[in-house]
């Protein structure tokens, strides 16, 4: 308690600057990531992995792009759709983008309710999350479909630079195994949510140990992730 | 000491904010597909494009993801390193113009 109580005196007094924090963080403590649980930082990490994994895919596909002597294929055009008999460019990347956005928002929220230990309400927006996800992949497969009729293969495509294919199929099939693995994971903590698991502190059937609201933030995390990459995706790859 | 325990690890905030930044991400999303929509072209597509990209990111991960609640020490191991990937960036661009450059000279048209 004395430590407490004097450390809240000195933050009064001198408020240290950034850099002080940060050090003073890394190098005080036997924790350095105090506030949050190992379950969580290790969900950081592995975010940090991920991303590096996908960084990887941008770089690769920025460095065929910009390294073809042929034209890129317009995105614009290859992605359109016909409705009514208007062409509309991007149409469905854009209703996608909206649908995982929607996603994002009702996860956001599952994880509010989570912590006010609404139990009804978290398990039901995760669900709604998991549905907008399986919607996402849905209309992920229609377009795949779509584009293998007219006749995309990772070695060529109709409307020029081959490399179109090979790096549409590697970015938007690691990110759609992504959202799938997404869904999964909701539903079966979405399930445990709703039976009371994480109030009556029955054990997972995987590893045994207790659960608690603390993960659907974690699967909240993981889903926001899925977002994030795509608002990357979205913007470099298919408005580039 | 036990409701300054239970802030540190459970991220409760107003639901009022999580529907202000999805509505703010939806305009965002909207804004990018317009600058398609509208055919804009040359630096001020490459410009709102990327602009729109970073601010919809960061509203993911700063409220979404809750970064902007945790600790500097998270925020700072996690934050910095994807930065590393500019560098990747950079170095892939002088690869890039060396191979078109190359193919121009040696092979055009291949």
């Amino acid at each position: 308690m004395t430590g407490f109580a004097f450390r809240s005196i000195t933050a009064a007094q001198t408020r240290p600057g950034q850099w002080r924090r940060l050090s003073d963080e890394w190098s005080a403590d036997r924790q350095a990531f105090r506030g949050a649980s190992w379950r969580k930082a290790m969900m950081w990490i592995f975010l940090l992995s991920d991303t590096f994994v996908f960084g990887c895919f941008l770089l690769s596909y920025m460095t065929v792009r910009m390294s073809t002597t042929l034209p890129w294929p317009n995105p614009s055009k290859v992605f359109a759709l016909e409705i009514g008999g208007t062409e509309l460019p991007l149409i469905l990347i854009a209703i996608m983008t909206f649908v995982l956005i929607s996603s994002s928002g009702t996860m956001a929220m599952a994880v509010a309710y989570g912590y006010r230990q609404e139990r009804v309400k978290t398990a039901l927006l995760m669900l709604a999350t998991a549905l907008l996800g399986a919607m996402f992949v849905g209309m992920q497969a229609f377009e795949w479909t779509k584009l293998i009729h007219e006749g995309v293969r990772p070695w060529g495509n109709p409307w020029g630079a081959d490399q179109f294919g090979s790096t549409f199929f590697m970015i938007t099939g690691f990110h759609g195994t992504h959202v799938t693995i997404g869904v999964i994971a909701l539903l079966v903590i979405a399930r445990k949510v709703w039976r009371g698991d994480f109030d009556t502190g029955r054990r997972g059937f995987f590893t045994s140990q207790r659960g608690r609201y603390e993960n659907v933030e974690i699967a909240g995390l993981y889903w926001h992730f899925v977002d994030l990459v795509w608002v990357f995706i979205f913007a470099l790859f298919y408005l580039w | 000491m036990s409701a300054g325990a239970a802030h540190e690890t459970g991220q409760s905030h107003p639901i009022r904010l999580y529907l202000l930044v999805w509505g703010w991400l939806f305009v965002l999303s909207a804004c990018s597909y317009l600058v398609d929509y509208f055919h804009l072209q040359g630096g001020l597509r490459w410009f709102l494009i990327l602009l729109f990209m970073i601010v919809k990111a960061g509203l993911i991960v700063a409220v979404f993801m809750h970064m902007a609640w945790e600790r500097l020490a998270l925020v700072y191991a996690i934050l910095v390193p994807p930065a590393a990937l500019l560098v990747f960036v950079a170095i892939m661009t002088f690869e890039a113009s060396y191979t078109l450059l190359t193919r121009i000279a040696f092979a055009l048209g291949g």
